[in-house]
């Protein structure tokens, strides 16, 4: 991407003032709002998305920079104009994905709250990952069904449930479903009826 | 979808039931309006295309349609009975198509029948059918009878035209609220669909799946579009908006109790071995013409997907590991998560992006359901209504015993891999950003408990540790899949060669090739993943080279890059389309062109041999008459188990016989409403601006819907001394809700079956967590909508029927 200069920005914005009229300002606001946007993406990194919301599939633009400090800033999300799904439209919801992307009221730790607690504890991976996995092998030694009543093999677990994915990548939902169903799980469900 | 979004703008007819596209799809709708509206289509080339839609709720769908037809919530099955019954009493449908491409001319068992509401084979005692008398009349081979002339009045065809002559224009009205001469216009309409230059597209999302007849409501819309010959064609289809980025990407890898990858039944108890499951869970063929390359090669996609999953523990000698598939007792979907939950049965629950206190049904249940149990597990980049269950009104949390655990997950945005949309395009996305905070990908968190619980069992034996040793890990970080690994696994290789597969046509059952799930083999061959394919707009002449949509290059969609489903049947028995305008695909002499076709590639269509064109099932052609499906062979209409009136059609058996209740009868406190006490229908829906609950986290999307409300007719709302803004209580058998009233002319009284109702609707928005919540945290106690809905579900789905129970309601 170009980097605009001051000056390209003066000239482009005396050439917009005779080609599209003047606005009371003096000068035509849509050409400095398409500048403006220039210069907020100049030199950034483009890469593709997918809008994360409904299932219309629409082709996402997020422009990233590196930070001095090592960080990567989002400073923009738009509509693909190469998509023969949305041609670069969004809706509100898309159009507003980089407030979900970067969120201030993001959970940013583990956090566990024991039984008739009445808050939260902010805990570390290890100690929530050790815990689940203790209580995973718990509950399945429990209720593990390896023969039901007729005789018939049937290795399974009825004591544990998992639901969700409706926004796993492809891949993470094919992961999800063979673990689950090596644990043993059968009580498996995601959006798709609810 | 059987088609895609960009191919609705082929269309000369759409009609549109249980969905809002304008405002839950905005983006899709553009196809909508483009068929509509597109010059070159203009007067001289066929004309615009026609918008029907059929909703509750005069939406900004209903604004742009060319016909808008206010219907009550759950009668669609009417709506399409009558359309079939007009396309048949005046033959009207594609007669080439009907005796060729469907199983119009099959004949039916002599058992089957439908009398007073019910289907032969019924059972009280349990609810359910034998369905054994919903086949065919076989001859001495295992073929099914046909007659071709159609006159045999045991045909499939006759049966159909039968039991559809009871779905007069005067009926669908009694039963729909549709004015009788509003429903003969769109009779009108439909009706020139049959002909091969015509094609009409039927939309549809959860306004139609959300009840108990959620199937069979879909199901007589394709019965209906079979009639006409619309199905298989670039701008037919029956065509699902699907609500979630991935909904059909996970469904089509199994998150779900009833399936394994690519639509693989689960095994069931008693299903001893892999030959014994095949032979219970693949179709029969039942035509000499009839391919049925799914049943034929179903035990090559199971071998297949157990080498994927258990590698060298998975061997000819030990049936391919089969015993490590978990087998199901019973029907373990939601409503059974949560129903053993209540009884205390189900100990613990993990939910991955998704709040099941919001979602529901009859949320006040499952808030107790998780109270019940030992551990609750959200992964989740927020808190959610689950997550802070134990904060919701009426629970004390020093009493609920349930451990709680928030794992912080990533966003879609953290993360690369695919989303498949609901035209079953799958396009690839890249990870832009780092993890926020201590955030992990989901897939990251289950790889490293599943490995600290396989340290658990190595350490401490326990219950039948083996599937859980020899699940194949061999991934280059087993704590850290990477997701490209994981593509090339669902896409499966040649063990022999070691080269990604490039057909699932080429897999085989002796455990020499592997696919995770056979759909998406192809996806990711030593061609590269071509979900990453970008040519799309920038070039159309180039990259759209038939200029019907498909972009076979951009991204890539399942099976095998083919863009509409079925597509043999866009062209006649010479391999000639049925319009020439608008071809799926077309035999040249040589080979079939076009989109990738649903067929060999180089089979003759005048062969003596060529297959039947429907190549998945074992007719070999669509199905008007069905036996695969729980609550009867021909859909029919029942009424919603909560409804104002009895069934018009059989007064005796009015809602449908085997939905399943979750009342007295099975154990379960009764929690249903009579008219009596809750005379109003209501209905749940979204809004354009929210995405179920996650966008209770988004600033500027709150702004823009910042509180919930229910939307409440004119006349209701006089009636029962309610102003616009006033704050209602809108109250169920179940449970209530407080929020504003916004009288409307939107929503209106129906006369059915000689009654006046009305019907209010509700957006399902908001509940007790997010920003708007934080500033009204006491009335947010009383924000979710599904505290309102029942407990019930499909006979086929067990799908929950949030879209129409009857409510009561007053000022607050």
């Amino acid at each position: 991407m170009a980097t605009v200069s001051r000056r390209e920005f003066l000239k482009l914005t005396a050439l917009g003032a005779g080609a599209l009229g003047i606005s009371e300002l003096g000068f035509d606001l849509a050409q400095a709002y398409e500048v403006r946007q220039q210069l907020r993406i100049a030199g950034a990194t483009e890469s593709h998305s997918i809008c994360p919301y409904c299932a219309v599939g629409c082709s996402l633009i997020a422009f990233t920079r590196k930070e001095p400090d090592g960080s990567v800033r989002l400073l923009q999300i738009e509509g693909d104009p190469d998509s023969p799904v949305n041609e670069g439209r969004l809706c509100p919801k898309g159009a507003t994905a980089m407030e979900l992307a970067a969120s201030s009221r993001r959970i940013e730790h583990p956090l566990y709250r024991p039984p008739g607690a009445t808050e939260w504890q902010t805990v570390s991976w290890d100690f929530v990952l050790d815990k689940v996995a203790q209580n995973i092998k718990t509950s399945r030694d429990h209720t593990f069904v390896t023969t039901d009543a007729k005789g018939n093999i049937v290795n399974r677990c009825d004591g544990v449930a998992f639901a969700g994915g409706a926004t796993f990548s492809n891949e993470e939902g094919y992961f999800a479903a063979k673990v689950l169903r090596g644990l043993g799980l059968v009580y498996l469900e995601q959006q798709a009826r609810v | 979808m059987t088609n895609h979004w960009r191919d609705i703008k082929n269309a000369d007819l759409i009609l549109i039931n249980g969905a809002n596209p304008a405002e839950a799809h905005p983006v899709g709708f553009q196809w909508f309006i483009r068929a509509k509206l597109d010059p070159k289509r203009g007067p001289g080339t066929g004309g615009g295309a026609k918008i029907i839609h059929a909703d509750p709720r005069f939406s900004r769908t209903s604004a742009v349609a060319d016909l808008y037809l206010r219907i009550r919530t759950g009668t669609d099955v009417a709506y399409f009975g009558g359309l079939i019954n007009h396309v048949l009493q005046n033959n009207l449908y594609h007669d080439e198509y009907v005796k060729n491409y469907t199983n119009a001319s099959f004949i039916v068992d002599k058992g089957y029948d439908f009398k007073d509401g019910l289907f032969s084979g019924y059972d009280p005692a349990k609810r359910s059918y034998q369905t054994a008398s919903w086949g065919y009349e076989l001859d001495g081979s295992g073929f099914a009878r046909r007659d071709n002339t159609l006159q045999n009045p045991r045909t499939v065809f006759q049966l159909l035209k039968e039991h559809y002559s009871r779905y007069t224009p005067e009926m669908v009205s009694s039963i729909t609220g549709i004015p009788h001469e509003d429903f003969l216009k769109v009779a009108g309409l439909v009706g020139e669909m049959g002909r091969p230059d015509k094609v009409m597209t039927i939309v549809y999302a959860v306004g139609l799946t959300h009840h108990t007849t959620g199937t069979q409501l879909i199901r007589s819309g394709a019965v209906l579009q079979l009639l006409l010959g619309n199905i298989g064609r670039p701008g037919g289809g029956m065509n699902a908006e699907r609500g979630h980025a991935n909904i059909q990407g996970n469904t089509d890898n199994a998150l779900s109790w009833e399936i394994l990858p690519g639509y693989l039944k689960i095994p069931l108890p008693g299903q001893t071995n892999i030959d014994d499951y095949v032979a219970k869970s693949a179709t029969k063929k039942l035509d000499p013409n009839s391919w049925n390359f799914f049943g034929t090669n179903y035990r090559k996609f199971m071998v297949s997907l157990l080498k994927a999953w258990y590698g060298d523990a998975a061997t000819a000698a030990n049936d391919f590991a089969f015993n490590y598939i978990p087998k199901p007792a019973e029907n373990s979907s939601w409503l059974t998560i949560y129903d053993n939950a209540l009884q205390g049965k189900m100990e613990g629950l993990m939910l991955s992006g998704m709040t099941a206190a919001s979602i529901g049904p009859d949320s006040n249940q499952v808030l107790e359901a998780l109270s019940r149990l030992k551990w609750l597990v959200v992964m989740d980049p927020f808190p959610t209504t689950s997550s802070e269950f134990w904060h919701a009104a009426g629970l004390a949390p020093e009493t609920i015993q349930t451990e709680v655990f928030m794992l912080p997950a990533t966003h879609w945005i953290e993360k690369d891999g695919a989303f498949t949309n609901s035209g079953r395009w799958v396009q690839w996305k890249d990870q832009v950003l780092p993890p926020q905070g201590e955030s992990r990908h989901d897939h990251w968190i289950l790889a490293d408990i599943f490995q600290r619980v396989k340290t658990l069992y190595e350490q401490h034996g326990g219950k039948f540790p083996d599937p859980i040793m020899h699940l194949a890990m061999d991934y280059h970080n087993p704590l850290r899949p990477e997701l490209d690994d994981l593509a090339r696994e669902m896409n499966g290789k040649d063990l022999t060669t070691g080269k990604q597969m490039a057909t699932f046509a080429k897999l085989q059952d002796d455990g020499t090739t592997t696919a995770g799930n056979w759909i998406y083999t192809g996806m990711y061959s030593d061609k590269g993943n071509f979900s990453k394919r970008r040519h799309g707009i920038q070039d159309v002449a180039k990259n759209d080279p038939t200029g019907m949509g498909f972009f076979p290059n951009w991204a890539w969609s399942w099976p095998l890059n083919r863009r509409v489903l079925y597509n043999r049947a866009s062209a006649d028995l010479d391999g000639k389309p049925w319009d020439p305008k608008r071809p799926g695909i077309q035999w040249n002499g040589e080979k079939w062109v076009g989109d990738v076709p649903d067929y060999p590639p180089k089979l003759s269509p005048t062969d003596p041999k060529a297959w039947l064109p429907f190549i998945m099932n074992g007719e070999g052609v669509g199905r008007l008459f069905s036996n695969s499906l729980a609550d009867g062979p021909i859909p029919e209409h029942y009424e919603p188990i909560e409804s104002p009136v009895q069934n018009p059609l059989h007064a005796s058996i009015s809602a449908s016989p085997v939905a399943f209740l979750y009342d007295k009868a099975a154990g379960r406190p009764d929690r249903f409403g009579s008219p009596d006490e809750f005379p109003i229908i209501a209905t749940t829906y979204r809004l354009t601006e929210h995405e179920h609950y996650i966008t209770q986290q988004v600033r500027l999307l709150v702004e823009l819907q910042p509180e919930p409300f229910v939307e409440i007719p004119e006349d209701l709302a006089q009636e029962k001394g309610l102003k616009n803004g006033d704050l209602v209580r809108v109250r169920s058998k179940r449970g209530k809700m407080e929020v504003r009233a916004i009288v409307t002319k939107r929503l209106g009284p129906l006369q059915v079956a000689g009654k006046k109702v009305y019907q209010i609707g509700i957006p399902i928005h908001w509940g007790y967590v997010g920003i708007a919540a934080e500033m009204h945290p006491e009335q947010s106690q009383l924000w979710l909508a599904n505290r309102l809905t029942p407990f019930v579900g499909d006979a086929n789905s067990r799908t929950p029927e949030f879209k129409a129970f009857l409510v009561d309601i007053e000022k607050a």
